[in-house]
């Protein structure tokens, strides 16, 4: 990766374009009255195609990417992704279909939803999936939509409460506020689950459900969890399964077995999509068939969900089949459970124990804090990684530890690229006993050093007439 | 057999569990209660090989009719560069994360800050946000900030001339978030300002939600309407079609508090309806009410140029319930697709698309008139590439004919009218088949 330090807006001289269109052959139509036109400039940058080209590939070469290297990153699930599926997307007969064309001029496209569904459905246990939200919050938000018009389908207008565990992703609690829901928080166990008796008194005819992950952030499998559906079933609520952690579930345990009612998948982590530098995404809605029934109520995204991430999606599906579901899951919890291992003479482990695909630590054991020099934090060790060539794992998240460094490796990394890992942790854990500052001062070879943060959030420069 | 996505050999497998000090895979799940357990096979395809995947998708693909569109409504088939999908593919870009980590993070934070300039300067606002999911959610999400900005009044209204899956979404976060909404019904194809007045006086009303170009095609005159809902205090929100913000009068210009709309007509593909990319854009004033990322320039510690997600106080991963919106992945990768875009067209570029489209649109509208067999619906009335008429014939029964001649034309409204729409791609002699056609029947 190397500095590059130009915008489009600074390669701009007027009279350049990088464009060509047909001569037009149409008569002139008639001019917009003068009140309706724009009379303000439009600085666009006038650039040519060559400069556009080596502009955004000098932009690319700042940028890690699962191609380039090891993405270690709790709660996201940064598998390979298949190139196969590139191709698939971009065919014609997919890419220009207009989304209001009538059912009946493309069958293709409905097979895919149609196959789409039926595999989600054998997958997870669920009933039936709506394709149309955009991402996992939104598949969140939309399922919570679901749990409150089954509720009021029936009569039950009262279920304003919704529970959420103190481990949860931030999106939960934000996704239940939008929704017009009041969020209730159940406290984990220092063993790192649901606290059970905890969770008997805040159940009553206002709740409207409960929202789990399960593997939890923590990465540890609910253990409870057939007896939390019981209580929560038998005050007339409804479980939600955030689908973030399903991946260590594929091929050995379906959340509706587990007794949940609504959950949504993230395409763009279980199912190899492209992340794509912060979307799009995909987050499908699994539903029973209850719930279901208020379906043609709700409508979250303008036409049918984000089609070229489901084709992506389906085309994953089709090459794992049957036959490798179970490795995708067991693989993944395979190499969580050997870094843990490997690392915890090293990095805290707050919880022991066998975990799913991640695990948190509680940073450092030895911090190499001295006299007036204050020890390598977790910020510090995750800087430091990005040295070394791999993108830091996800930190201080969950909130339930100070120090909280999340590793997720899944099952697309080889026991190579975890063995070196490892010993880069190691190392970098070696680094800070010696001398914190090494690690307070990284990255030390990125395209930048750590910038300043505080100085963007008080004066905002937010486009690029602002830096002028 | 091994997979070519999964490169664990058996030798892997068994170093790594007798590390973690457990005898099998199966012992890794120890934890999950036996009744928890899928049992059985799953029902699931066999795992195809590469070239299988690919005949599997030739196949679906040949199933769907390639119809030349003539429609717009939402989506609009706009020419593609092909530089854009060649640079969108780059691994550094598509396989990247979201970029919290922004040292190795600067390609994507640097394209969304160009893709925040450029969004401002199409609608004359202050500040950008780095993507919503499409148009219809970022205009759900303009009710809901206006809801949240403007205290003790919980009713906004939409337009009736709303696209009609604006107003469906709208209508759905409303009926949940706990917003009352009242639809304006059109006048004269518009939106009628004196109907907004009469709803403002009641002195309850926090936003006012109208299309910039409407469902009709009609580009509506907001004189008036700035001035009007301020002052009651209440937000004014544009929805815009961005590309005809090179040419048309910009949410900035009418004095709107927010512009919202979906980035596709800058050359996204249609692909069935997605993946697109929502914009927002707000006056300053606004921008700590702002849903979703915002990148914003600093500098690093030896002083050069950097990015940096900023303003993170509104997100969720910070503020959990309190959240300004519960939006986390947002559409980046469309965002880069657009600004790729706007950046080979230039301001000159983008209003020769509109030039083009509007001449197509215009001869179009007239030559169907001259068939005979349409009415005027809002004749006089300013368009640009997409219009409606009435049809003399039953309009299902003409998108159906128009459909078997290899046309997606004349979408039937809800009205009662058929929609049309003409974009730079299509030419003066398809447009002339089309016209043939529906004569024909």
């Amino acid at each position: 990766m190397k500095y590059y330090d130009k915008l489009i807006f600074e390669l701009s001289r007027e009279g350049r374009c990088g464009y060509s269109l047909p001569i037009n052959h149409f008569p002139a139509a008639p001019e917009l009255p003068l009140q309706l036109r724009r009379s303000v400039s439009l600085r666009l940058p006038e650039v040519s195609e060559p400069e556009v080209v080596r502009h955004y590939n000098n932009l690319s070469q700042m940028n890690f990417g699962v191609d380039t290297g090891f993405y270690p990153l709790g709660s996201c699930t940064m598998k390979y992704n298949p190139k196969i599926n590139e191709e698939v997307a971009a065919m014609p007969g997919f890419a220009a279909i207009h989304p209001l064309t009538p059912d009946g001029a493309v069958p293709g496209v409905r097979k895919v939803y149609e196959q789409m569904n039926t595999a989600l459905a054998e997958i997870t246990g669920m009933h039936t999936f709506t394709f149309d939200p955009c991402a996992g919050a939104h598949g969140e938000l939309t399922g919570l939509m679901l749990i409150r018009t089954y509720h009021m389908r029936r009569g039950d207008m009262a279920r304003t409460r919704i529970i959420v565990p103190d481990s949860a992703h931030g999106t939960n609690p934000a996704s239940a506020a939008v929704c017009g829901l009041e969020v209730v928080e159940v406290k984990s166990l220092a063993n790192g689950r649901i606290d059970v008796e905890a969770l008997k008194p805040l159940l009553d005819e206002t709740v409207a459900g409960i929202m789990m992950t399960n593997p939890n952030t923590l990465g540890l499998f609910e253990t409870q969890i057939l007896e939390i559906a019981e209580l929560v079933h038998g005050v007339g609520g409804l479980l939600y399964y955030d689908g973030a952690n399903m991946n260590p579930m594929l091929g050995v345990v379906r959340p509706g077995d587990m007794g949940f009612d609504v959950m949504h998948l993230n395409l763009h982590k279980t199912f190899s999509t492209p992340h794509g530098g912060g979307g799009p995404g995909s987050g499908p809605v699994g539903m029973t068939a209850a719930v279901a029934e208020g379906l043609p109520e709700i409508k979250v995204s303008g036409f049918h969900g984000n089609f070229g991430v489901i084709l992506r999606a389906y085309a994953y599906i089709l090459s794992i089949g049957r036959e490798h579901l179970r490795e995708v899951g067991q693989y993944s919890v395979l190499g969580a459970n050997y870094i843990k291992e490997c690392l915890k003479d090293m990095y805290r482990l707050p919880i022991e124990g066998v975990c799913k695909h991640e695990f948190v630590f509680d940073g450092l054991v030895n911090d190499g804090a001295h006299d007036d020099v204050p020890g390598a934090t977790t910020l510090d060790v995750a800087k430091r990684l990005l040295d070394y060539g791999y993108h830091a794992p996800t930190i201080y998240f969950p909130l339930l530890f100070h120090q909280a460094l999340m590793i997720e490796p899944t099952e697309t990394e080889s026991k190579e690229t975890i063995d070196a890992f490892i010993a880069v942790m190691r190392k970098i854990a070696e680094e800070a006993a010696a001398d914190p500052m090494i690690l307070h001062d990284a990255p030390h070879n990125a395209p930048i050093s750590r910038p300043d943060e505080t100085a963007a959030a008080r004066n905002p420069v937010l486009k690029f007439w602002d830096t002028l | 057999m091994a997979h070519p996505y999964l490169p664990h050999t058996e030798a892997d497998i068994r170093a790594m569990l007798e590390r973690i000090g457990v005898k099998t895979l199966d012992d890794l799940y120890a934890d999950v209660p036996e009744l928890c357990r899928k049992k059985g096979a799953y029902a699931l395809p066999d795992a195809m090989s590469e070239q299988e995947i690919r005949d599997c998708f030739a196949a679906l693909e040949a199933m769907n009719a390639r119809l030349k569109v003539f429609v717009g409504q939402g989506a609009y088939d706009h020419y593609t560069p092909s530089v854009i999908p060649y640079l969108t593919q780059r691994s550094e870009f598509i396989t990247a994360y979201t970029p919290y980590q922004c040292e190795i993070s600067q390609g994507t934070l640097r394209y969304i800050f160009e893709y925040q300039s450029m969004i401002c300067e199409l609608t004359g606002m202050d500040v950008a946000n780095a993507s919503m999911y499409d148009g219809p959610t970022a205009a759900a999400e303009a009710m809901m900030m206006c809801t949240a900005s403007v205290r003790k009044k919980n009713r906004v209204l939409l337009s009736g001339t709303l696209l009609p899956h604006v107003l469906k979404v709208v209508e759905t976060y409303a009926r949940f978030h706990g917003v009352d909404l009242t639809v304006i019904p059109a006048e004269g194809g518009v939106t009628p300002l004196e109907a907004v007045k009469a709803e403002l006086a009641r002195d309850d009303v926090a936003g006012v939600i109208v299309p910039s170009i409407n469902r009709y095609g009609i580009v509506e005159d907001h004189a008036g309407f700035a001035e009007a809902v301020h002052s009651v205090k209440a937000l004014l929100v544009e929805y815009c079609d961005p590309s005809a913000l090179a040419v048309v009068k910009t949410p900035g210009e009418w004095d709107a508090d927010i512009a919202v709309g979906d980035g596709q007509p800058l050359g996204l593909p249609l692909s069935y309806g997605g993946p697109y990319v929502g914009f927002m854009a707000v006056k300053k004033d606004h921008m700590r009410k702002m849903p979703g990322r915002i990148v914003g320039q600093t500098a690093d510690k030896q002083g050069r140029r950097a990015f940096v997600l900023t303003l993170q106080a509104r997100e969720q991963h910070i503020k959990r319930e309190k959240a300004t919106s519960n939006i986390c992945s947002n559409e980046s990768l469309m965002a880069l697709w657009v600004t790729i875009y706007l950046s080979l067209m230039g301001p000159e570029g983008l209003r020769e698309v509109n030039r083009i489209s509007a001449d197509g649109a215009h001869y179009l509208h007239d030559e169907l008139l001259k068939t005979g067999k349409f009415e005027e619906v809002f004749p006089g009335k300013p368009f640009l590439k997409e219009f409606v008429l009435k049809p003399k014939e039953d309009a299902a029964a003409l998108q159906a004919r128009l459909q078997k001649a290899g046309y997606l034309a004349a979408l039937p409204t809800e009205e009662g009218y058929v929609s049309f729409c003409v974009t730079e791609k299509r030419t003066k002699e398809e447009t002339d088949r089309l016209v043939a056609a529906v004569k024909e029947g």
